[in-house]
């Protein structure tokens, strides 16, 4: 029994690396120039790349600021209603 | 001294036998052939093309915050689409979900095992997936009643017959694609519960996962214990390509934003680049200095960024087409076990072993 499935196995293994080898490929060099042409690109829309203006990162705002904001405001409205 | 066997099962043995070694030469003769056609088209290497690129400056990141909430280490984590919630897992059994902004849990459901290994927040925001050692892979709608009940409305949709490494929803709510230490990948219909595909062709557990991007097609990348890392049609259940150059376990694979090649990060201390249209590794991520496996890996929205999250509890910033370290990231107090990159690319997650999150930008 064990020798009927390692035969068909090994078929299986045959049938997939001919498949494997009938893979299209391109030369690395077309390859390579297509990845960096993308990279260029998309270079500018790259936030941890290139960064973006202060302030439009939500994460590069300190919560803790936001929080003093918050205190702000509700102490001047506060304020207004005594 | 004649042979025990008769005549007649004499004559079926001696085929069967020729059979095997002929298939085997066979095997070997094709997997010659696949290098060589391989090897003919490797004209340059990726960062001989790079040359002329402008090289990256210095990079300031660092945590923007910290999420602590998890008992113990954290194994998984996933961003919801609209770049602020996270869900998380861990060793505990505990899976959260985080507002990324302001830190907040929003919420908690405690599975009934532990080791949490997988976790993924489906396209429309409303529920999440995870599983582990229970084997299964189960869906959570996420209430707006924060008082209600999640572990009351679990869905039970994958189940394997060995730890659950890797889950993610494809492009919608309905299907789920899971990875096992059981050796295999396999789709699930989400409401039904139903098989849809399964995928077989590594020779040990199956560790991760990733979807191609969905302008690509119907297909995906797994990485296992085999060192393999295998390309697979979704339609079909069939292994397209397959590489295999790593030296121990592929722990994470990662497509490169464009489709057209992933990243891979595994225990022999590289990350890797392969190429889909070459059909071969284009690049290796390493340095004599780092030693440690590389447990989870991903990309910047340009591609030009291959974060690395290390077991020496580091992460390293690579040049993905200059193939150099531009950075070296220090806070976790033990292994980085997950990093994902934000839906808008704007910051990156990881998790770790010292029971929290960072996100950093």
């Amino acid at each position: 029994m064990t020798s009927n499935s390692s035969l068909s196995n090994m078929r299986r293994l045959v049938e997939q690396l001919k498949l494997e080898a009938s893979v299209e490929r391109i030369k690395i060099s077309q390859a390579a120039a297509e990845l960096q042409q993308y990279c260029l690109q998309n270079a500018s829309k790259d936030a941890l790349l290139v960064g973006v203006p202060t302030g439009s990162n939500p994460f590069r705002e300190p919560r803790s600021c936001k929080e003093i904001k918050r205190i702000f405001d509700l102490l001047q409205r506060k304020k207004t209603w005594t | 001294m004649r042979s025990p066997l008769s005549p007649e099962m004499a004559t079926q043995e001696v085929p069967l036998n020729e059979t095997l070694a002929h298939l085997k030469t066979e095997s070997e003769t094709l997997k010659l052939k696949l290098e060589e056609e391989r090897a003919k088209l490797h004209d340059v290497e990726l960062h001989q093309v790079a040359e002329k690129v402008e090289g990256l400056g210095q990079f300031v990141m660092k945590t923007r915050r910290t999420l602590k909430g998890h008992g113990n280490k954290v194994l998984c984590m996933d961003w919801c689409k609209d770049k602020r919630r996270i869900v998380s897992s861990s060793q505990d059994g505990k899976v959260i979900v985080w507002d990324a902004f302001t830190t907040n849990k929003e919420h908690a459901v405690t599975m009934p095992c532990t080791w949490v290994m997988a976790c993924a927040y489906a396209p429309s925001g409303c529920a999440v997936a995870c599983g582990g050692l229970d084997n299964k892979c189960s869906v959570y709608p996420l209430s707006l009643d924060k008082n209600e009940n999640l572990a009351a409305k679990k869905k039970s949709v994958a189940m394997h017959t060995n730890y659950l490494s890797a889950c993610s929803f494809t492009n919608s709510d309905m299907q789920i694609l899971t990875s096992s230490g059981d050796g295999t990948c396999a789709l699930w219909d989400v409401e039904s519960g139903q098989l849809l595909q399964s995928f077989h062709g590594h020779a040990a557990d199956v560790l991760c996962l990733d979807l191609a991007p969905s302008e690509t097609g119907n297909t995906f990348v797994s990485g296992g214990c085999d060192k393999k890392a295998n390309v697979w049609d979704m339609r079909s259940g069939q292994c397209i390509q397959s590489f295999e150059t790593h030296e121990s376990d592929i722990n994470s694979v990662r497509y490169y934003p464009s489709g057209d090649a992933f990243a891979s990060g595994s225990d022999d201390a590289t990350c890797r680049l392969y190429d889909l249209r070459a059909d071969r590794e284009v690049a290796i991520y390493s340095k004599e200095s780092i030693i440690f496996g590389v447990s989870s890996v991903d990309f910047s929205l340009s591609g030009r960024l291959l974060f690395g999250g290390y077991n020496d509890y580091t992460i390293n910033v690579w040049d993905v087409l200059k193939g150099t370290r531009v950075s070296i990231l220090f806070g976790h107090e033990n292994r980085v076990s997950t990093l994902r990159v934000s839906p808008d690319g704007t910051a990156f997650c990881t998790g770790s072993w010292d029971h929290t999150l960072r996100i950093w930008a």
